[in-house]
């Protein structure tokens, strides 16, 4: 259980990590906090020639309030979104998410850059990124370049990046939403998620005038459910919605059978999940100001 | 080969030609002789190495010790001693929070973080707070109990 032999750069800039990269051919991987990439050195999953750490780079960690969207750095780590005001009252379903993504001790290293570019399928930081519909900034030899979140995940643990490329910086859009609710079911407290799913709901003059769906932990990737949403703000509201919202999001996925759990307990779950997220979403809706 | 120059326990070493895949938990036990760190699953799931590094708790299997450079580390070993237990240490003796040890540096570490960290109002915070930590004797009820207690104490409160 011990990491192959690898060389071990620390650029202070990220134009310098580039070129570290552009320089080992497609065999570099890039540090950030470690978390999901140290397991895969130790196990030798990986055995990348060259370690590029970006954690010597000043200015790569911030959360800015950009008026209509919160630009968050890619070194960020998970505990400063956790108890960053600005994201509680900006961003509300990052903010109630924050406390399910693993334990202490790896909240207080991982980063979200290292999060979105590892894409697990069952990580709350790239369902949030899809969620929010975020706009994620990246960095190769050729200069930057902006991709949408949901085109960046592309599959089980597969990003858009190319080998050369650094996720710099993303921008959350904020939602002028009137209530929100994130559910999560895991095996533990802080692992992985089995399902999961983000609600936010605009009020309007006549009722519910805007939804957004995404979950996880059922697809490939975190999915965004724009069809459940506009079903959704199609819906009369009474008693029965949250059961009719749950039967509509459960037709939206096929998950698969795999160790954790079989894909028929993974709808399950995501059923119930959606019935109390729409549940407290709506709650929090109609009190809401 | 790189040199480390880390601050632990409030002592500075300097030591060269450290290997760059060389795990910091590996490191403390083996460069520096601090065995009070534990290994255990080294892929970050036990949390029996985690330790302090510039005052916040982080699984010394999942960072090189390179990376440590110029960081402040504590281990268990910077909490207390046989004579003076930590405030901490002396409530897991209490409450008997420990039967054969091996988790309890991990345990001692994330107890401390979370204290200064999180209210812990509730035993479920405190499960929460723990549920990075894997205890195979699995003496829960008396780590929680003692992390309670230790909560309390940190706010002048008498059990």
């Amino acid at each position: 259980m011990k990491p192959a032999k690898f060389d071990y750069v620390s650029p202070a800039t990220v134009d310098a990590a580039i070129e570290a990269l552009v320089a080992s051919n497609g065999e570099g991987k890039v540090l950030a906090g470690g978390q999901s990439l140290l397991p895969l050195l130790n196990f030798r999953m990986v055995r990348p020639s060259v370690l590029v750490d970006l954690n010597g780079i000043k200015g790569l960690s911030y959360i800015e309030d950009r008026g209509d969207c919160i630009a968050i750095g890619a070194l960020t780590r998970h505990r400063d979104l956790e108890r960053s005001p600005l994201v509680a009252t900006k961003l509300p379903v990052m903010s109630a998410a924050m406390r399910h993504v693993a334990h202490l001790a790896i909240r207080n290293r991982g980063t979200i850059g290292g999060s979105l570019s590892h894409a697990d399928p069952a990580a709350e930081l790239p369902m949030l990124a899809t969620f929010y519909d975020a706009r994620i900034s990246i960095q190769g030899p050729d200069g930057r370049r902006t991709i949408a979140a949901e085109e960046f995940f592309v599959d089980a643990l597969t990003s858009c990046l190319e080998p050369d490329e650094i996720v710099v910086e993303v921008e959350f859009p904020v939602l002028d939403h009137h209530g929100s609710a994130f559910e999560e079911v895991a095996r533990r407290f802080g692992d992985f998620a089995l399902a999961s799913i983000a609600v936010s709901l605009r009020r309007g003059p006549s009722g519910l005038e805007a939804a957004r769906v995404a979950v996880m932990g059922v697809a490939d990737t975190p999915l965004r459910l724009r069809t459940a949403e506009e079903e959704l703000v199609a819906m009369k509201l009474d008693d029965e919605t949250p059961e009719r919202f749950s039967r509509v999001v459960v037709s939206k996925v096929s998950p698969n059978d795999d160790l954790h759990a079989s894909g028929e307990y993974r709808r399950h779950l995501l059923a119930q999940l959606s019935k109390s997220a729409l549940q407290t979403a709506l709650a929090a809706m109609e009190r809401a100001p | 080969m790189t040199n480390v120059s880390v601050t632990v326990n409030a002592e500075r070493y300097d030591v060269t030609d450290v290997e760059p895949r060389m795990l910091l938990s590996d490191f403390l036990r083996d460069c520096l002789g601090l065995t009070g760190t534990h290994v255990g699953c080294e892929h970050g799931v036990c949390g029996a190495c985690t330790v302090l590094v510039n005052g916040d708790s982080a699984r010394a299997c999942l960072m090189l010790a390179v990376q440590a450079n110029g960081a402040e580390i504590v281990t268990v070993e910077g909490l207390g001693s046989p004579e003076e237990l930590s405030m901490l240490q002396s409530q897991f003796r209490e409450h008997h929070g420990l039967q054969c040890g091996f988790c309890t540096p991990g345990m001692l570490m994330t107890g401390e973080d979370m204290l200064r960290k999180y209210p812990l109002a509730t035993d479920e915070d405190i499960r929460e707070g723990l549920s990075g930590n894997l205890c195979r004797c699995t003496g829960y009820q008396n780590i929680v109990a003692a992390i309670r207690s230790a909560a309390a104490m940190r706010e002048g409160k008498k059990t």
